[in-house]
């Protein structure tokens, strides 16, 4: 219906393209009933930006100015500028540790999805191996509907019988399992649209298939593998819920999870403390965001996962 | 037709391939580097094991917990016996876990369906034509409040909402009102629209990107208004992704357990979504059976969620020009 309808549209009009319409019957009456109303279309406008603007930086206010303001209050107020917090922060091996603790968790994890859905993927791309396109619905299926809020009664007895409470490696497993059906999914996407003939000729010329996996396959798709290793950071670096499960001392526990405990627990929040941890803990999903979407044009994280 | 629409490359589902328009491939499996389907499988093989040990098994397992009476400590702990589908009928029955259900309900339609995808629509359409520093502006606010990590997200919203100091407060001159406390389930709904909107401005930003410029300038000289610009021409052909954003936001909702690091649940019960519920009631209170029968039921709903995304996704595939 709607279709047809344009299309008449255009037959109409289209001698009119690219101009003002030639509308004979346009009095001046008209064109100032027009220009009013566009005038309040502007203005329309830009109050829906400025409500929007307010809206989204409101409760970031604060992340930009608690941590330089000598007496950091919880209302977002101009600065009294210092870096002296940053002491505050640098000096507690507390809050210093459970960011080495998210990067490990979270380079563990990458290296472990990386790896091991690029070898998937590869595998999956290229082999006709049976039952693969249903493994890979299945696989695409699972990821979205298996998630940690709701499978978190058996993930806790899972690590519970193999002993990987308050171990990390029992989170990284965790999480690498969540993150690898997308992550084959997205990969092995990418690995069908690189071109087969890199592989051809080296074979050709000798190569073992080993060694052009080695050699070319892997140079050829590190854009995908790049985009996979950040996804993955990202995910597991914000990640609360499975961290907060499995791990019990603070010493192991990630930069999200003794956030948490920093304004929740302990009564009069230290905020000289928690404003710059806060800072520091966020400064590399932004940094990576900005390098992902300069590097190759920002995406949507694929999948059906977040 | 006057015009083809494009292919809608780059959008979510796709990922990183970026396929649209490639050559055809007649040689779709061809083993190019002679890899073999032995090396093939042993390739595949860590990550299905690492896949079936972490997703597949616990989620069988929600299903067996979900018919015994097991408890995290006492005497069902040592010994749990099987009650069968008794869980289900008493979580069914439960007061508390109705209560909790009409809760999400409210979460995932006011935040996800309404707030996320109808703001996210707005801020795309209202900027499909700009382009300079407002619109980046724009977008990046609505996308740092995307990428934060959510411990820090949940503190700069408990900040902000503070009761005596709280900057909202100020702005809006109404000091003293404890919005955590007095609205709870209106925050984490504004919290979660907030938080969220960037993934639908995006999806639509890029559908808009799809719909013919030619087309919404001929309906605007034929003197449509703007409501039926979107009616008539936009809505029918971004139909798809309205479907898409819509089904995937909603399954991230449901599912997400931030609305913990705000409220804890509290005051009382007012904001346990289902999430939070579960969590109460299998690992603060140990009744893991009761518990993953919940669960259970929330595999379900996530279960009819995802086949319907990925029926329609799949029929998108395949009408798509090849």
């Amino acid at each position: 219906m709607s279709t047809e309808a344009t299309t008449d549209l255009e037959k109409h009009s289209s001698p009119g393209r690219g101009g003002p319409p030639p509308d004979p019957s346009a009095t001046g009456h008209l064109a100032g009933l027009a220009g009013a109303r566009q005038a309040v279309r502007r203005i329309g406008f830009y109050v829906f930006c400025c409500l929007l603007l307010a809206f989204f930086a409101l409760p970031l206010l604060w992340l930009a100015c608690a941590p330089f303001d000598r007496t950091p209050t919880i209302t977002a107020s101009l600065p009294d500028f210092t870096l002296q917090n940053f002491d505050t922060l640098f000096d507690n091996p507390y809050a210093m540790r459970s960011l080495g603790n998210s990067l490990l968790l979270a380079a563990g994890t990458g290296v472990l999805v990386v790896v091991f859905a690029a070898l998937a993927a590869y595998a999956l791309s290229r082999v006709r191996l049976p039952g693969r396109d249903a493994l890979l619905y299945t696989l695409l299926l699972l990821s979205s509907i298996v998630t940690g809020t709701a499978a978190m009664v058996p993930l806790f007895n899972l690590a519970f019988e193999l002993h990987l409470i308050d171990s990390q490696l029992g989170v990284i497993l965790v999480l690498t399992g969540g993150l690898l059906p997308s992550a084959i999914f997205i990969l092995k996407d990418f690995m069908d649209g690189t071109p087969r003939s890199y592989e051809e000729s080296a074979q050709v010329f000798g190569a073992s298939p080993l060694q052009i996996v080695r050699h070319v396959v892997v140079p050829l798709v590190r854009p995908g593998l790049a985009t996979i290793a950040v996804w993955s950071v990202a995910q597991v670096w914000g990640n609360f819920l499975i961290p907060f499960l499995l791990l019990r001392s603070p010493e192991k526990s990630p930069a999200a999870v003794v956030m948490y405990t920093f304004y929740t627990e302990g009564g009069q929040p230290d905020l000289a403390l928690i404003s710059t941890f806060s800072l520091l803990y966020s400064l590399p999903v932004v940094l990576m965001f900005l390098l992902v979407s300069s590097r190759y044009g920002f995406r949507f994280h694929g999948g059906i996962k977040r | 037709m006057p015009t083809t629409s494009p292919p809608d490359a780059g959008l979510a589902p796709r990922g990183a391939g970026g396929q649209a328009g490639a050559a055809p491939r007649p040689a779709r499996d061809r083993d190019a580097a002679g890899l073999g389907r032995p090396r093939a499988a042993a390739f595949v093989t860590p990550a299905l094991l690492l896949i079936a040990a972490f997703l597949v098994f616990p989620a069988l397992w929600t299903i067996y917990l979900g018919l015994t009476d097991y408890r995290l400590t006492g005497l069902a702990a040592a010994d749990p016996q099987m009650v069968g589908l008794d869980n289900f009928t008493d979580a069914l029955k439960d007061d508390s876990f109705s209560h909790s259900l009409g809760l999400t309900l409210q979460f995932v339609v006011g935040s996800a369906v309404i707030g996320q995808a109808g703001l996210g629509f707005l801020i795309a359409w209202v900027m499909r034509n700009r382009r300079g520093a407002l619109r980046r502006l724009v977008e990046a606010l609505v996308l740092t409040a995307w990428i934060l990590p959510s411990s820090v997200i949940a503190f700069l919203w408990i900040a902000l909402l503070d009761r005596d100091d709280g900057t909202l407060n100020a702005a809006l001159h109404t000091p003293g009102t404890a919005w955590l406390l007095e609205h709870p389930m209106l925050s984490i709904i504004v919290f979660n629209i907030w938080r969220g909107t960037a993934f639908s401005m995006m999806l639509y930003a890029a559908a808009l990107g799809n719909v013919p410029p030619s087309h919404l300038e001929t309906a605007r000289l034929a003197g449509a208004s703007g409501w039926q610009q979107l009616r008539d021409v936009v809505f029918p052909r971004i139909r798809g992704h309205i479907l898409t954003n819509l089904l995937l936001i909603s399954l991230w909702t449901f599912n997400d357990f931030t609305p913990f690091l705000l409220t804890s649940g509290g005051p009382e019960d007012k904001t346990e979504v289902m999430p939070v519920f579960i969590y109460k009631l299998a690992l603060s209170n140990g009744e893991l059976g009761f518990g993953a029968a919940i669960s259970v039921l929330m595999l379900l709903i996530n279960l009819v969620i995802a086949v319907v995304y990925m029926t329609l996704l799949r029929r998108r595939k395949e009408d798509a020009p090849a």
